[in-house]
């Protein structure tokens, strides 16, 4: 116990935490992406994939009790991080030049903030409620309001910012930084970020533009 | 010898405890040849001279290693000039009319003493949580009679050049002192005779530099632009593995 709360404790503990949680909600994002891509399909496919989904029974809630406790473990360190390095600097600069490329990682906690919005959002969307029509026509009714597909097409957005940032990021933390392989980490987390950030987001741009989508 | 005029906007503060504000001095003719604390001479000799309170700020060698100068130029720590400290910047980087904004190297862990200067004893209070090697030296022995890889030898030394300026904490969006303890970690955890004492050290350093108040590394890469000495932050990498394989893999 006391070597969990040394960790916990320490900076480089917390950094590994944030490291660790991220790899696995990471891997979450891109099972989740392969998943949905079942969309592009057509309906029937991808209401098969929901509905063996749905019949790995308890398997499935076990495997959804972990991820929530990865996003609050990731989450709550993340707000722990935020308000200590506030505590860091009680005095601000006059003028601060924050150098090239570095807005991605600047805007971690806020972009971080959307995706949980989104989440929860997401979830009222999908997870939680009545079940009264397939999935595949949840999606559409969701996301053929304006406001919703604008709402997911922003967060989406957001994500992808953040593993733009988080996905090298995690490596570095994690020790990993070496010439050998440092172009492909940051050049692989730019395009792992492009890669989710288009895939989902094609879902709300096809039900918007295309009328005959999951019909 | 060109000259240039310059508007100045000074952070004054005239004690830890006292409230600071800007004061702004138009610069006089300044030569182009000048460095950026012979500017503040002159300046100063000026305040001086009628009586008012010079601008206080650090410095030492004035040939850019011995880590006592520095103050957040326009927004970047030791000015705009890459691999440069303030007392290697030289006017020529600066235009006629142009106005600069000089303030102190902010973080909670650096307490400001008077105007630019600040109390960088945090660093040294670091050092002494296992910056050393400790090992009973003996007699000289003989060359090569430790064997070190010279790949290995240029990384501790490139970790090594590191002057303790405090840019990387400076320039840091949150006042992390992590550029620093890597730089000082990697140079002795690469020598045989500071891989005894590697997991001490990791736990030891990191353990003080949270205890005092420096905050945390987000990977934001900020530290290894400003630093004067070209530091990467592969040392924090190294930093990160070091105080891993301590907590996991050591007795201490």
């Amino acid at each position: 116990m006391s070597l969990i709360r040394r960790i916990i404790r320490s900076s480089i503990g917390k950094k590994y935490i944030m490291a660790v949680s991220g790899a696995c909600l990471s891997l979450f994002l891109l099972t989740h992406l392969a998943g949905n891509s079942a969309i592009f399909w057509g309906k029937d496919v991808y209401n098969a994939y929901a509905a063996h989904l749905h019949s790995l029974g308890i398997l499935i809630y076990i495997l959804e009790v972990l991820l929530a406790l990865v996003f609050f473990v990731h989450i709550l360190v993340a707000v722990m991080l935020y308000f200590e390095n506030l505590g860091a600097r009680p005095n601000r600069y006059e003028v601060k030049k924050n150098g090239a490329n570095n807005w991605n990682s600047r805007t971690m906690p806020y972009t971080g903030l959307i995706i949980f919005i989104f989440v929860l959002v997401h979830l009222v969307n999908f997870h939680f409620g009545e079940r009264t029509v397939t999935t595949a026509e949840m999606v559409r009714e969701v996301l053929s309001r304006p406001g919703y597909a604008a709402f997911y097409l922003f967060s989406l957005a957001a994500l992808a910012l953040h593993v733009s940032h988080g996905f090298w990021s995690m490596f570095q933390s994690m020790g990993l930084n070496h010439p050998k392989y440092n172009n492909f980490l940051r050049y692989g987390g730019l395009v792992t970020a492009l890669v989710i950030g288009a895939v989902y987001m094609l879902i709300p741009m096809l039900v918007t533009l295309n009328d005959k989508f999951l019909r | 010898m060109k000259t240039i005029n310059l508007t100045l906007k000074i952070w004054r503060q005239a004690g830890p405890d006292a409230q600071g504000s800007f004061q702004t001095f138009e610069s006089g003719p300044i030569s182009i040849a000048m460095s950026f604390l012979e500017m503040l001479d002159v300046l100063n000799e000026r305040l001086i001279n009628s009586g008012d309170e010079p601008v206080a700020f650090d410095h030492d060698c004035r040939e850019g290693i011995c880590g006592m100068c520095g103050s957040v130029v326009n927004g970047e720590p030791h000015g705009p000039e890459k691999q440069t400290t303030l007392c290697q910047l030289h006017m020529r980087y600066f235009k006629d009319g142009d106005t600069i904004v000089i303030e102190p190297f902010r973080a909670k862990a650096f307490k400001l003493l008077k105007d630019l200067v600040i109390d960088r004893s945090a660093f040294d209070t670091l050092i002494t949580e296992g910056g050393y090697v400790s090992v009973n030296t003996g007699a000289a022995p003989d060359a090569n009679s430790i064997p070190v890889p010279a790949p290995k030898a240029e990384q501790a030394l490139d970790a090594a050049e590191c002057i303790g300026c405090g840019a990387c904490v400076a320039a840091c969006p949150n006042a992390s002192a992590m550029l620093f303890v890597g730089a000082k970690i990697s140079h002795l955890a690469l020598l045989p005779q500071g891989n005894l004492e590697r997991a001490k050290r990791a736990l030891g350093m990191v353990k003080k530099m949270d205890e005092l108040g420096f905050g945390n590394c987000g990977n934001e890469r900020l530290c290894e632009e400003a630093c004067p000495k070209g530091i990467s932050i592969r040392n924090i990498a190294r930093l990160n593995r070091e105080y891993m394989r301590a907590t996991f893999c050591s007795d201490e």
